[in-house]
């Protein structure tokens, strides 16, 4: 074919090359990454899933910290052993939120993303400080310090308005209350009225460390908590063909 | 010089040369041309087999129907229908009967190790034995009993916790509020040397604690020490400490109390025969009553 001669042309110019070579990456791209933001399936409509609380956002920015991503995947894959052990697969949507998700690439760990209600706070705490007096076999290190670091919701407006900002929904009356609903989640006797018309009723209020003050353990253990409880799957049944 | 060997073929250079040097313009091999073709003739194919062109709603489903949804589901349907008659008779067979027939007895000790391992390793270990905070499942002490019955019901409910109203409850009050340093010395020192492992230091405080003791704890945890099973309240009588044994642990445990939770695994977690088949494992370990 005459077309296909014409190729020692490119291979000679390296101007030619380069743009003709953009090109092909450019379409190769746009095939496959554009259709994701417009195509009805690429994120379910699922009820349930909320923004994080301000204490859990800032447990999950305690989670990325400590890098727990690089042992601990939150991708429960569509495969029957992942199912049977872990718990339904992953949606999309249970992951909108993330910046940047947590799906991770390695299991050195066990998966998380349906870790929270699994186990009781106690044992986190435990786990945490010293994961092998619960599991001898782990090779996970040990955490106690978390315990030790007090935090307060200095900054939480704006860690916040910069979720907003990639467009997590947090309206200005949840970026408002934020300082109050951070510390009341650790405060079964607080007034949590607040919190749970902001967030909704699935929210865990507990002292989850289990000793006075708000530590990081305080805010990892909430957001452990509720990791892949979002998503009631006794009412909600995922579309077969997604 | 080595002499050139012939070529079957005269082929033509690219025409330029470098420092004398030519270059063949040797096509390619049939071979890879052929199978570089088929690759492309295969992309096209798997393109409308599988799911892949994006339209303007959604993208093509492929003619295959292909879904790793469908699957999954499918896969844990025909597992689940495998199993249907014989978890269908563990779920409704007297609990107490599942040890003496041997087919059940088989399948539920190995289903109930599966599950353990996926459910409740992560406390009382792979082996059963426990940790400091969540009982051996081995020894001969139970909190709740230790009966097949006894078992299930704590499998099923759990223990303290807030998701299942029948979970198993009992609070021991934190006594540091109710007692004075004297006396929580004393009951200590009086419940350590119930214990056999223990050598009393001071036969006074002992004899003191003994008062203590029988205005405060024992009404729970029985005037001989011996533990109600009916409100979890563990043996002190015998070597076996959740939480330690040593003066320390033993008076930390008295002042502040303690609060073990176990989540309920019965509801959305472990159906009725999975239940069955943990509890069976459970309670052939070693110490099941």
């Amino acid at each position: 074919m005459a077309i296909l001669d014409k190729h020692a042309i490119l291979e000679k110019n390296i101007t030619l090359l380069t743009i003709f070579a953009f090109l092909v990456v450019t379409i190769g791209g746009i095939v496959q990454i554009a259709p994701l933001f417009w195509l009805e399936n690429t994120i379910e409509d699922v009820e349930g899933v909320r923004p994080y609380t301000p204490l859990e956002l800032t447990g999950r920015d305690i989670y990325v910290r400590e890098g727990c991503y690089v042992c601990h995947s939150q991708m429960i894959r569509p495969m029957r052993d992942e199912v049977e052990r872990y718990g339904h697969y992953s949606l999309a949507a249970e992951s909108q939120y993330d910046h940047p998700f947590q799906w991770g690439s390695k299991r050195t760990g066990p998966d998380l993303a349906r870790v929270g209600g699994r186990y009781s706070d106690e044992w986190h705490v435990d786990h945490l400080r010293d994961p092998q007096t619960v599991v001898p076999e782990s090779v996970m290190p040990k955490y106690g310090y978390l315990e030790d670091r007090m935090i307060e919701p200095t900054y939480i407006e704006d860690l916040l308005e910069t979720h907003a900002f990639v467009g997590v929904p947090y309206s200005d009356e949840m970026i408002e209350n934020a300082q109050a609903d951070f510390n009341v989640q650790v405060d079964p006797f607080g007034d949590t009225d607040g919190l749970f018309e902001r967030y909704g009723e699935n929210v865990n209020v507990r002292n989850f460390d289990g000793q006075p003050g708000i530590s990081e353990a305080d805010a990892l253990i909430a957001y452990l908590q509720m990791l892949g409880t979002l998503v009631d799957f006794s009412t909600f049944t995922p579309v077969a063909s997604r | 010089m080595a002499k050139q060997p012939k070529k079957k073929q005269e082929v033509e250079t690219t025409g330029h040369e470098w420092d004398g040097i030519q270059e063949y313009n040797n096509p390619l091999p049939r071979w890879w041309l052929w199978v570089f073709y088929a690759t492309i003739v295969w992309a096209i194919w798997y393109t409308i087999a599988y799911p892949a062109w994006p339209g303007i709603k959604d993208a093509t489903s492929g003619y295959l129907g292909w879904s790793t949804r469908a699957n999954v589901a499918q896969e844990i349907a025909d597992a689940d229908a495998a199993n249907a008659a014989i978890n269908e008779r563990l779920a409704s067979v007297e609990l107490t009967s599942i040890a003496g027939d041997e087919e059940l007895a088989t399948y539920a000790r190995s289903a109930g190790e599966s599950i353990f391992m996926t459910w409740c390793a992560q406390c009382h270990g792979s082996g059963a034995a426990g940790a400091k905070g969540y009982p051996n499942l081995q020894d001969d002490a139970w909190l709740w009993g230790g009966t097949v019955e006894d078992i299930h019901y704590t499998v099923a409910h759990g223990i303290r916790n807030e998701d299942d109203p029948d979970a198993r409850y009992s609070q021991m009050p934190a006594f540091g509020e109710l007692l004075d340093e004297a006396q929580i010395e004393q009951v200590v020192n009086y419940v350590m040397s119930l214990s056999s492992t223990y050598e009393p230091q001071d036969a006074s405080l002992v004899e003191a604690g003994q008062t203590v003791y029988l205005d405060n704890c024992a009404a729970c945890h029985g005037d001989n020490g011996n533990g109600d099973i009916y409100q979890g309240a563990p043996n002190l009588t015998d070597a076996i400490w959740l939480y330690g044994g040593d003066y320390e642990t033993v008076k930390h445990t008295v002042v502040n109390s303690r609060f073990g939770v176990m989540p309920p695994m019965g509801g959305a977690e472990l159906s009725e025969a999975e239940i069955r088949a943990v509890t069976t494992y459970v309670h052939q370990l070693g110490g099941g009553e």
